[in-house]
């Protein structure tokens, strides 16, 4: 073990609960991670000691909640290695993220003729978006498909993104198939033809190291809830430069520089794209949760999911009427395992685990069109995190046998 | 070890054994050539599908039966259940059915002679304990009302 996963878990409140009379296997980090005390503190500290409005009052609360609500900023800048803090936009979620840009930057530089370049691998989220402008602005949609094993086919990559291509988007970890994109070398093709690259960080700024300077992206996106943090915030990283360039998507107080009855003049980043009071405690409460994974350091973290995501695919490609749906490797590849059983169907067997306190997603998990493209309607999906161990993996297990002799009978 | 053993136990309140056998074998699966009620459903939340066809005489009462999809044991089981039902039934004996049947998944107060009305239905109850799962039991019966419904429209 590379993180002390004993000390981790005493982190954790949530994970002293019971589900009927089983301990609690939460094995459905992919949808939302649980929190440590840290990050619950936080918010009550907030809310019980300095709760006031950022940016306008001259009272010591507001300037207290201001520093923590920079502070915050400044810490998810360094953690996915954005040098300038004002770069980093507070969003509700991810969904937003993309959908700023869409609108934002979409509406202005995306036009009949155009292509917008997604990936097999996408979340809804990450295909809804550039689908409505490709509907509002004429241009075409394009998809990179996946491989047999479950990677995108870079092939077909470098014959999809060409000199129409305006942008490309694409997550960095599959929510499914729990496969690592090489987001770096998507950005040089579309770099190389003039085009822009969002970078989904959904599921890997969670669970590995991330620096948009290395990956060299445009814009990069996440959900804080995925990462120990609150739900209700996100962020929307993207190149200064090109952030300065695009008009604000959301009108109202905090982004703006001067109002008349007449017109309105914006505010400098970020607060252009931050109109109203924002989401003061849970953007301080995501600092939070970024010290936390800092601390562990998130080379520990990756080592550990690895180890735990490689013994996982181990003992579940050993089940014969279980099959996996990504990379049956362990190489790039996250700890997100979707998996059918041949003859329970996943909603059968998610409320049957379920009775045994193990916590697991079925379903289409917001990627239909890529569940679909492996012939089935449904799946079940086990995704581990920092507090899980080889024991509830063995748990799980243990349960699919179970249910499998239970449906048997 | 994680995980208790007992906790399955609990799960024979939803999958009674007529509900395994349904799910198993279903019955009337084959499709219909032509059909003068023919629907489709989706579950978005879980991707079950469901089709069904149904021929009716000249009073309205149904003929031949065809009902098929793919999903979880709930969902299949209670649409095989359902072809049951429509055996020999009318249009508005149908619907009675329908009726009967979601107050029972929605735990209303349901009389002793009700409950005789819905026979093997009755197996279908204890998906009530576990409310996500009501929608699955209740995809079939929700398309066909609404196809029946739209077909009285007309």
């Amino acid at each position: 073990m590379t993180i002390d996963v004993a000390k981790i878990r005493a982190d954790f409140p949530i994970l002293e609960r019971r589900i009927g009379d089983a301990p609690l296997v939460y094995l459905d980090n992919a949808a939302t991670s649980q929190k440590p005390k840290q990050v619950i503190d936080a918010l009550t500290d907030y809310y019980t000691r300095y709760n006031a409005n950022v940016h306008r009052g001259v009272h010591t609360m507001s300037v207290e909640a201001t520093e923590a609500f920079e502070a915050a900023r400044a810490k998810v800048a360094k953690f996915i290695g954005a040098r300038q803090p004002e770069s980093v936009i507070w969003t509700r979620n991810i969904s937003e993220a993309i959908n700023l840009v869409a609108y934002s930057w979409g509406d202005a530089n995306v036009h009949a003729g155009d292509e917008i370049v997604i990936t097999a691998m996408e979340h809804h989220s990450g295909i809804v978006p550039w689908q409505q402008l490709a509907l509002r602005s004429g241009a075409t949609l394009r998809i990179i498909p996946r491989t047999g094993n479950g990677r995108l086919d870079m092939d077909a990559a470098r014959k999809i993104i060409n000199s129409k291509t305006k942008i490309v988007t694409a997550v960095q970890m599959s929510s499914v198939l729990g496969s690592v994109n090489d987001v770096k070398t998507l950005g040089k093709l579309a770099h190389e033809n003039g085009a822009l690259i969002l970078v989904d960080g959904a599921q890997s700024a969670p669970h590995m190291p991330v620096d948009v300077e290395d990956l060299d992206c445009d814009f990069f996106g996440l959900s804080a809830h995925k990462m120990l943090g609150p739900t209700g915030i996100g962020v929307l990283w993207g190149r200064p430069e090109l952030l300065k360039a695009m008009p604000p998507w959301m009108f109202g107080g905090d982004m703006i520089l001067e109002v008349s009855y007449e017109k309105a003049s914006w505010n400098e980043l970020p607060y252009k794209f931050e109109a109203g009071t924002p989401n003061i405690a849970d953007a301080i409460a995501t600092g939070v949760a970024v010290d936390y994974l800092s601390a562990l350091g998130m080379e520990n973290v990756r080592a550990h999911e690895i180890e735990i995501t490689g013994y996982a695919l181990k003992r579940l490609t050993e089940l014969e009427r279980v099959e996996v749906l990504g990379p049956t490797d362990n190489a790039d590849r996250g700890g997100i395992i979707s998996f059918n059983h041949a003859d329970v169907h996943p909603h059968d067997l998610g409320t049957a685990l379920d009775r045994m306190g193990i916590a697991i997603r079925t379903g289409h998990h917001c990627a239909m069109p890529l569940v679909r493209s492996y012939d089935v309607v449904a799946a079940a999906r086990a995704s581990f995190y920092i507090y899980n161990t080889t024991a509830e993996v063995d748990a799980l297990v243990e349960g699919i046998k179970q249910v499998e002799r239970y449906f048997q009978k | 070890m994680m995980g208790g053993t007992s906790g399955l136990e609990q799960l024979d309140e939803m999958y009674e054994s007529i509900i395994l056998d349904h799910y198993r074998n279903p019955r009337h699966t084959d499709p219909l050539d032509h059909a003068d009620v023919d629907v489709e459903a989706q579950n978005p939340f879980c991707g079950d599908e469901i089709h069904i066809q149904l021929t009716l005489d000249d009073d309205g009462k149904v003929q031949e039966i065809s009902v098929s999809g793919r999903g979880c044991a709930i969902s299949q089981s209670s649409a095989s259940l359902l072809s049951e039902m429509l055996e020999g039934k009318d249009v508005e004996q149908a619907m009675e059915q329908i009726t009967l049947m979601r107050r029972m998944l929605r735990n209303d107060n349901m009389t002793e002679e009700e409950l005789d009305q819905l026979g093997d239905l009755v197996a279908l109850e204890g998906v009530k304990r576990f409310p996500v799962r009501i929608k699955c039991a209740l995809l079939s019966w929700t398309a066909l009302e609404d196809a029946l419904q739209e077909r009285k429209g007309k």
